[in-house]
């Protein structure tokens, strides 16, 4: 059991006027086996607080605390914090040429649980991984992400969360330009690696429309940087028919 | 038809970290072809430093090796391929001489000095066949600097591949000669992995026959001070070279090379790719690129590359592409030069996956030069070179821990 616990967490950024407040208090508790949806119009932190938990150095946390059972999450490294169970999958996926996907699998699989995989059965695993997420087995002889289509990125960063079998993964607008089926397979993809690790989950969207493949526990609405309202998976349906009007008035 | 052109274009690192990277413009007030070349020191001044070809040089270093007294006690080992065959022969062998004359001081100071020639003769049908030669300082403490000549000479039709190989503690002044006749094949690869404090200036002088192919590489890995200056003469219609280098370079370290690809036959193609990763504060690199297309080289195909990696504070990088274009009449002529900092977005990346910090730079600094050293082609050699860099930047790592 898992508890990653994000309270009263303020986060700013460097922009050319000075620096920008953009998350101002956020309180969040993800447990093991719960998914947490977590929306909101764009601009109101949802990214900066995916980001900021796994440490993008762009980001300065200036006040609060975030802990991972406990362990003080904020005064890790970002690899540190990749170690200790967090991951994020990311928007943007970032490209790194000449780094074949099959190497650098092998090489946070190697640094994440702290011993090379054995061989045989790994390749399998990466194998059997992939086929289900229909990601052709030659892209891991490619450089990551280099030249993958949108889709193509976002089933690598979903192929990543199952091998690496994090505690807790935070997916930063997963389903942001996927058609209906990559969205199905990589959802499912998701629900896989949670069953199989009982990953807490933090599922971060603008749209209902990947709550029909991943049901969320929890729905928490994001708006100018904190959490203004909590519900269940029903709250999520109303904001799909009213939109965020009723929240932005308000602030 | 196009006017005459003749211009420099800015020596232009790309992006933010320019500031990392020291650009050199200038006007360019005689053309590179006019430069001379001589197989006399007497013919060149002594270089004050201010010159245009060792201004970017820290010639102080260098200096014993331009003052006269080099010993040619160096040793120089081969062992012949199939195809291939090595003697040491006279300077005025027939096989010697054939490439264009040294173009400055050092370099004729090292053909001076050197009453013996190292020719590898390649004659047979072996591409793969790797005949290598080591080149390494004299057995025993020598009180003078070192000289030695090598000459590779690939007969017509002739396919092979020479390896250089340098290592030890040295203070050399080496020439070495590729002349490949009418429609040779052959791979050249020089690796300069000296032991720390070694002071050497290689002067490759190359000259290319119809229908010639070469392969010319050059890694500059150890050493105080590494300096090659390719001179590459595309001298027979439709003859092509692919220079590829690179450097690894620490701190303390300079490794500098200057190329020149003289276009004098139509129809020729020049590809020029050079890469360096500065690893530590006071890391010096220098690329200096010229290419000139005469007014006969009609049909000229040219492009060439310098890469940096800035991965530390108070290094530095000058990178200057110069191009001279004297016909219009050519398929095309370009260049690229950036020097940057190391791409935090992938170091961020790669450690959000787990990954320790050192290791994913090291995976990046891996990957920039495998994408250069694969463009050797498969084997042992590219192999041994990806060892050899991965060697460095383990050293400098631990160094820095």
């Amino acid at each position: 059991m898992t508890t990653l616990e994000i309270r009263d967490l303020r986060v700013s950024v460097e922009v050319p006027e000075g620096v920008k407040p953009i998350l101002k208090g956020v309180d969040l508790t993800i447990r093991s086996g719960e998914t947490h949806a977590v929306m909101g119009p764009n601009g109101s932190g949802k990214s900066t607080l995916a980001y900021s938990l796994a440490g993008h150095p762009k980001y300065q946390v200036t006040g609060g605390s975030v802990t991972l059972d406990g362990a003080d999450v904020l005064a890790m490294g970002v690899d540190q914090r990749a170690r200790a169970g967090l991951f994020l999958a990311m928007q943007y996926p970032v490209e790194v040429p000449g780094v074949t996907l099959a190497n650098f699998l092998r090489t946070a699989k190697t640094a994440v649980s702290g011993q090379a995989p054995p061989l045989r059965s790994w390749i399998k695993e990466v194998g059997a991984a992939m086929d289900q997420l229909r990601f052709d087995r030659e892209f891991s002889e490619r450089s990551v992400n280099e030249g993958f289509s949108g889709g193509e990125k976002k089933r690598n960063e979903i192929l990543q969360m199952e091998l690496l079998k994090p505690k807790i993964a935070i997916l930063d607008e997963t389903d942001s330009g996927l058609d209906v089926d990559a969205l199905r397979v990589v959802s499912e993809g998701v629900n896989r690696a949670k069953e199989q690790t009982g990953s807490g989950i933090m599922l971060i969207t603008h749209y209902n429309r990947i709550l029909e493949y991943i049901k969320p526990d929890f729905v928490h609405v994001f708006v100018a940087g904190r959490v203004a309202e909590e519900g269940g998976r029903d709250l999520a349906a109303r904001l799909e028919a009213e939109g965020y009007d009723r929240f932005l008035s308000t602030v | 038809m196009m006017p005459r052109q003749r211009f420099r274009p800015p020596a232009a690192p790309v992006g933010p970290a320019a500031v990392a990277g020291g650009a050199a413009m200038g006007v360019v007030t005689r053309s590179r072809g006019a430069r001379p070349g001589s197989y006399d020191p007497a013919d060149f001044a002594v270089p004050t430093g201010r010159e245009e070809e060792w201004r970017f040089t820290p010639t102080g270093l260098l200096a014993r090796l331009w003052s006269g007294g080099l010993a040619a006690d160096a040793a120089v080992s081969a062992r012949p391929a199939a195809g291939a065959s090595v003697r040491a022969v006279r300077r005025n062998d027939p096989g010697v001489g054939l490439a264009p004359p040294p173009g400055d001081r050092v370099a004729a100071a090292a053909w001076a000095a050197s009453p013996a020639v190292t020719l590898v003769t390649l004659a047979g049908d072996a591409p793969d066949a790797v005949t290598a030669v080591r080149v390494a300082g004299p057995d025993g403490r020598s009180a003078r600097p070192s000289a030695c000549q090598v000459a590779i000479l690939a007969r017509a039709g002739a396919r092979g591949t020479v390896l250089l190989e340098h290592s030890g503690l040295v203070e050399l002044a080496e020439g070495v000669e590729i002349v490949l006749e009418d429609g040779a094949e052959v791979t050249v690869i020089a690796v300069h992995d000296w032991a720390a404090g070694s002071v050497h200036a290689a002067s490759h002088r190359v000259r290319l026959g119809p229908g010639a192919r070469l392969k010319h590489v050059t890694a500059a890995i150890g050493g105080a001070l590494v300096r090659v200056t390719p001179h590459i003469e595309l001298a027979g219609p439709g003859a092509s070279v692919e220079a590829l280098g690179l450097n690894v370079t620490g701190s303390g370290q300079h490794h500098e090379a200057q190329l020149f690809v003289d276009h004098a036959a139509a129809n020729c193609r020049s590809r020029v790719a050079y890469k360096g990763a500065l690893l530590g504060p006071g890391a010096r690199s220098v690329w200096i690129g010229d290419v000139l297309i005469r007014a006969r080289a009609e049909g000229t195909d040219s492009y060439e590359l310098n890469r940096n990696l800035m991965l530390a504070k108070g290094a530095r990088a000058d990178s200057v592409p110069n191009l001279e274009i004297e016909t219009g009449h050519i398929q095309g002529a370009g260049h690229a030069s950036a020097t940057g900092r190391f791409d935090q977005e992938q170091l961020f990346y790669l450690q959000s996956r787990g990954i320790p910090e050192d290791l994913a730079r090291s995976l990046v600094v891996h990957a920039f030069f495998a994408e250069l050293i694969d463009q050797i082609g498969p084997g042992e050699i590219a192999n041994g070179l990806k060892r050899a860099v991965d060697a460095k930047l383990d050293q400098q790592r631990n160094a820095a821990l």
